[in-house]
């Protein structure tokens, strides 16, 4: 229990996806106008990385790993499919983000438009396939482990993303210099939240 | 006063529109600002109009910090002579304190306002007065030992990255005085901590050790007594030390409604909130500290009252305040207690949620709507 609690806080805080890694920033610089749309986004991704990260693992650990495919038949101990990863991981998240596309075209469909093409460019979003090869690499123990991991990270990134939306409402009429305007500011605050998510770096759970 | 005046009309026509010194308007109009108030009003719209001009409110800031500023010279001397092992009368550790600060309080003001009048001057507006403050902050939150081009590279970063890109004084996010801390201490880490960076010419045998780096390593023994951090007879940053010369600019800046107390106290809350609760669990001797000291030591006050409450970067609303405030004295005694990388959190704690404040006054305000809308449901 104080693993998973662990993991979470670590994949929140100290291995934040967009300000440790910066990835899956596409989208965190397009969709991050007003905090409505972000907070959208965000729970899309929570849910996306909530999904596939232990999919992946299941994937990962029964059929990809080196000897994974031992419950099949013992003679497949020697084989390897991990070439396979991106592959197949890929191919899980474009499911999980249709599945999420459907789901939100349904039940919010104002959402649905003002996310419009970022929506199904989740799927491509580096931080769900870091996600799943985070998971890869840190081999996780537990299902549990994993689905833990893949739900903080989607924290982490929708915390990011509703953070820095609000700075964009709140500075929509300052006196920007013109040729800051628009993304140039935009990467000048990512830069300064990084340096406030600094506070975490080195804490060691 | 009269004179002055009389001065200042006799000069204003060089600066004006095809005067001689045109391209220096922006700097002539800043320093007369500075000593009157402008009879200039705004042409449009409904204004509210009283004496208290942002300059006003700046200047009675630092003001504020005098106490600070005044205490920590003295204590840059008195740590000085105390680690030569001398003992001197306190003229002289003021006066060696004072040439150690004063340079760089110049470097800091000349470099802060050069590059604002540029940009000013650039931008075809008048000089913000919030530089007033953050030039004042920076030499009070550093190292004595830093060097002077390092204070310059800093303000520099703090000024052109952490406001003029928003567009001056008062659009900026996070705290520009924090922010040329912060760049300092993550561009030149051992020029920022440590044990030799805190006592002017420290003599090499003497252990130069803040208090947080104590009770980060563990030698609780080796803590000065609560009372000595409390009147900041310790090592530390320039202006940070003395709690009591902190309070009295707390109490300058309610009195005078500048500051926020709900701020203030909600730091402190937190502060004190989160120390209980290492005490409860209580694994390591750092856990164990009375939840009081960690008010005392470091930049926890000085932060609480002069940085956590900059009207610009903290949170606008009334209950937003109290959770920002509460939320920055947890963070940084947390940060203090479970980051081995970092002895000190206010810093981080304060910029972390100068980052967050625009969200919570969002929630607040929208929370407030709901609020309303469900009244007006319930009268329709």
């Amino acid at each position: 229990m104080e693993n998973l609690v662990n993991i979470f806080v670590k994949s929140i805080f100290i291995d934040n996806m967009i300000f440790a890694y910066f990835l899956g920033m596409c989208s965190y610089l397009a969709v991050s106008k007003t905090v409505k749309t972000s907070v959208g986004l965000g729970l899309a991704v929570i849910f996306v990385l909530g999904i596939t990260v232990p999919v992946d693992y299941l994937l990962e650990n029964y059929v990809l790993k080196e000897g994974a495919l031992i419950w099949l038949n013992p003679a497949f101990e020697n084989v390897d499919l991990s070439f396979l990863s991106f592959i197949m991981f890929i191919a899980v998240i474009a499911s999980m983000v249709q599945l999420v596309e459907m789901i939100v075209e349904k039940f919010a469909p104002a959402l649905y438009s003002s996310l419009g093409i970022f929506l199904p460019l989740i799927a491509v979003n580096c931080a769900i396939l870091g996600g799943s090869l985070f998971m890869q690499e840190r081999a996780y123990n537990t299902i549990s482990e994993a689905t833990v991991f893949g739900l903080g990270s989607g924290v982490g990134w929708f915390l990011a993303i509703i953070g820095i939306a609000a700075i964009r409402e709140k500075i929509r009429y300052s006196d920007v210099p013109a040729p800051l305007r628009g993304l140039g500011i935009t990467f000048i605050i990512t830069g300064l939240m990084g340096l406030a998510f600094m506070s975490f770096m080195g804490i060691t759970l | 006063m009269k004179s002055l005046r009389k001065q200042f009309d006799k000069l204003k026509p060089n600066f004006e529109k095809g005067g001689k010194l045109a391209p220096f308007r922006s700097f002539f109009d800043a320093i007369e600002t500075l000593f009157f108030v402008p009879n200039t009003t705004s042409k449009s719209g409904v204004h509210i109009h009283d004496h208290k001009d942002s300059k006003r409110l700046m200047i009675i800031v630092v003001f504020a910090m005098v106490p600070a500023l005044l205490f920590g010279m003295w204590n840059t001397g008195y740590q000085h002579f105390l680690s030569l092992g001398q003992s001197v009368d306190i003229w002289t550790s003021f006066w060696y304190g004072f040439l150690q600060v004063l340079p760089i309080i110049i470097v800091s003001y000349a470099v802060g306002l050069g590059i604002e009048i540029v940009i000013a001057q650039m931008r075809g507006h008048e000089v913000k007065e919030g530089f007033f403050v953050s030039g004042m902050l920076i030499p009070l939150i550093l190292p004595v030992e830093t060097p002077l081009w390092m204070v310059a590279v800093a303000t520099a970063f703090a000024v052109i990255i952490g406001v003029e890109a928003f567009g001056g004084a008062g659009m900026n996010i996070l705290n520009p005085a924090l922010t040329a801390r912060a760049f300092l201490f993550f561009a030149y880490p051992s020029h920022m901590s440590g044990d030799a960076v805190w006592i002017a010419n420290k003599a090499d045998g003497f252990s130069g050790a803040t208090p947080l780096a104590e009770a980060a390593a563990g030698h609780i023994q080796n803590l000065p007594s609560p009372a000595d951090m409390f009147f900041g007879f310790i090592p530390g940053s320039i202006g940070e030390t003395s709690t009591l010369a902190i309070l009295i600019g707390a109490f300058i800046l309610i009195y005078t409604g500048v500051g926020s107390w709900k701020i203030m106290l909600s730091v402190g809350i937190g502060g004190l909130v989160m120390g209980l609760l290492l005490n409860a669990l209580a694994v390591n001797p750092f856990m164990e500290l009375p939840a009081y000291y960690h008010l005392l030591m470091g930049g926890f006050a000085f932060g609480a009252v002069f940085m956590a409450t900059d009207p610009v970067t903290a949170a606008q609303t009334n209950r937003g305040k109290y959770i920002y405030g509460f939320l920055i004295g947890i963070m940084a005694v947390l940060i203090r207690v479970f980051n081995p990388a970092y002895p000190e959190g206010m810093m981080l704690a304060i910029l972390l949620l100068n980052v967050f404040a625009p969200l919570i006054d969002h929630y607040v305000v929208q929370a407030n709507v709901k609020r309303r809308l469900k009244r007006v449901k319930v009268k329709a």
